[in-house]
């Protein structure tokens, strides 16, 4: 009995303790909110789809974080450069001219396919030539110079396009067939909403398929195990490792487009945030999960949107809605206190180093 | 011609000296065991043959050809398949896709499909588990599994790596037994034990490897009688 009360230090104490206020303050502020009732259904309604919405971004970048760190153990913080490489330069040479000749208001399905296509190849790409020349030659290295070398590339690349196509923000154009909204049970939903999340659900579900069916995905995963073993039985490990890079920024590059088409922007910069946040998403859901990935994606988008109006309205805060960053990051603290592994996440992140 | 000729191979782990001149020869069909204490380098010399790792001096030739230039993952195309230290199922994929990966080399469906017949007839309880997690079998179980992967692939040269290591003493028999079953129905086995008794009661030959290099090499009958090997790996004074 007193040994295991031994084992116990004060830090663990301080963060036990800083974990229970943000749960009590949670709840109250939730409570508060729900007596002060400030807001209609139909709010709370929209407010869901919003956060499902941006979580589905989350998800689908998320999922480039954890493939990576499945197999090399490596923070890929460069990431979120993929994802913003893609879309930024489909905006240039096909969404902005197809959008002057009338030829993405004429054939908007075809023009929506093409963006994809090449947003998905340039991130691809550009993820395909940091692995190989930025990446593989440290695969022996201690793990701390492989994610130097990725802060590094992440600049490299921001940099990169901003030289090359100017800091300025690039309007991503609207499609007229994606304009307004329908309603399923009386919730309005934004047709681009719908197909944001559609378009992430079938994609993370095809994912998660292949990687756990098919030959090259059982692979991957023998990779991620153990790349001796792996290459005993005829894998060739760093083709399984540039096909693991090949997926997640295939996604990033989808997230790109859906990006594009919610916010209707694209920048040099725009890979940043929503790099870190779904890297605060991956984490959250357990590095290394395929479904956890997407699990903490959605959770991180859903308390973003409605976690200022549930928590902090009812606390009297001012503006909370500029605050869903914080509510984020506390989360992942949360999470990190109670479940260090994350929500799906197993234990064994330390024995692997 | 030997189907596996190691040429006097110098290994190294940075400046860590490990195999310091190792020569030895497998026939078709043989079973050879190579002996030798904790740290002698038996691991290394398997891990050099499967071109895990590289040696920097001396060659090996398996059916006559140099395999310097091959990768890892090509020596299975060659025909060399490995049950290493320690196991090394992939504990998170099942049984199933354990076996599957043994076969990663292989796309002839109809004879894989055979193989796996015959892994499930050589261990039944591994048809039993096909679709649980390799983590969670036995230590035993887990035995079977890495044998069985192993010849999935199809090897002519199978590499054991003390498939013995922390079995039941009923459970090391039968996997004796099983390691002379597979090598009567046509492959070649390289075993590397610490069990001596055990791998001479099998062996067609041996070599007693003692750090980093051979000092013995016979037949396995005349190392058991051998006063050396009866001393240090016989447990006999
Ligand atoms: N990764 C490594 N780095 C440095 N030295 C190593 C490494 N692996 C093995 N060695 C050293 O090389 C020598 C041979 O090791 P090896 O694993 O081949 O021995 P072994 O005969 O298989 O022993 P055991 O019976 O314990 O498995 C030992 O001295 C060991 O300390
Ligand atoms: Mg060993």
């Amino acid at each position: 009995m007193l040994q295991r009360f031994q084992n116990i230090s004060f830090l663990d104490i301080a963060l036990w303790a800083l974990a229970a206020i943000i749960i009590t303050v949670v709840i109250w502020g939730t409570i508060a909110t729900i007596i002060d009732n400030p807001y209609n259904p139909q709010f709370w309604a929209e407010t869901i789809v919003f956060g499902i919405s941006q979580g589905s971004l989350y998800a689908l970048i998320a999922i480039g974080y954890t493939l990576v760190y499945g197999v090399l153990f490596m923070i890929n913080f460069a990431h979120g450069e993929f994802f913003m490489t893609g879309i930024i330069t489909a905006t240039i040479f096909l969404a902005q001219p197809m959008k002057e000749t009338g030829f993405l208001d004429n054939y908007p399905i075809i023009s929506l396919l093409a963006i994809a296509a090449v947003s998905i190849l340039v991130s691809m790409a550009i993820a395909l030539l940091t692995e190989r020349v930025a990446y593989r030659p440290l695969r022996k290295a201690p793990r701390l110079v492989p994610l130097i070398t990725a802060i590094g590339a992440s600049f490299f690349w921001q940099y990169f396009f901003r030289g090359l196509y100017g800091s300025e923000v690039k309007p991503f154009p609207p499609f007229e067939i994606l304009k307004g909204k329908f309603t399923i049970a009386g919730v309005p939903i934004l047709k681009t909403h719908a197909v944001v999340i559609v378009s992430a659900v079938i994609m993370l579900i095809g994912l998660y398929l292949f990687v756990m069916k098919t030959k090259v995905g059982k692979s991957i995963r023998a990779v991620a195990e153990n790349k001796d073993v792996a290459a005993l039985m005829g894998i060739n490990v760093d083709r399984a490792i540039t096909i693991t890079f090949a997926m997640g920024s295939a996604m990033a590059g989808i997230a790109g487009v859906l990006y594009a088409l919610v916010f209707r922007q694209t920048h040099f910069f725009m890979g940043f945030i929503p790099g870190i946040k779904a890297f605060t998403a991956a984490v959250l859901g357990g590095i290394g999960s395929v479904p956890g990935a997407a699990l903490g994606g959605f959770l991180l988008g859903m308390f973003e949107s409605i976690g200022p109006a549930l928590f902090l309205e009812g606390l009297g805060i001012p503006a909370p809605h500029q605050l869903k960053d914080v509510i984020a990051f506390t989360m992942l603290v949360l999470v990190l206190i109670l479940r260090p592994q994350g929500i799906l996440g197993e234990r064994l992140a330390e024995e692997k180093a | 011609m030997a189907m596996l000729e190691v040429n006097d191979i110098h290994t190294y782990y940075g400046n860590i000296h490990a195999l310091q001149g190792v020569s030895l020869e497998v026939e078709e069909g043989e079973i050879v065991t190579l002996i030798g204490a904790n740290g002698a380098g038996k691991t290394t010399t398997l891990r050099t043959i499967s071109k895990l790792l590289t040696p920097r001096q001396g060659n090996i030739l398996f059916e006559g050809e140099d395999i310097a230039q091959y990768a890892p993952h090509e020596m299975v195309f060659k025909g060399v398949a490995m049950v290493p230290e320690g196991r090394g199922v992939f504990a998170r994929l099942t049984v199933a896709e354990n076996l599957d990966m043994g076969a990663f080399s292989r796309d002839d469906t109809k004879g894989i499909k055979q193989d796996l017949e015959r892994v499930f007839t050589l261990f039944p309880r591994l048809k039993e588990r096909r679709s649980q997690v390799a983590g969670t079998l036995s230590g035993g179980e887990q035995q079977m599994l890495a044998t069985g992967r192993a010849l999935m692939a199809h090897p002519r040269l199978m590499l054991m790596d003390e498939p013995s290591m922390g079995l039941a003493p009923i459970l090391v028999e039968d996997t004796f037994k099983t390691i002379k079953a597979i090598n009567e129905e046509g492959t070649t086995i390289l075993l590397v034990e610490q069990n001596a008794t055990m791998a001479f009661s099998v062996a067609d030959r041996g070599y007693v490897l003692q750090t980093g290099e051979i000092v013995l090499d016979d037949t396995a009958e005349n190392l058991k009688a051998n006063e050396m090997v009866q001393k240090a790996y016989l447990g006999i004074e």
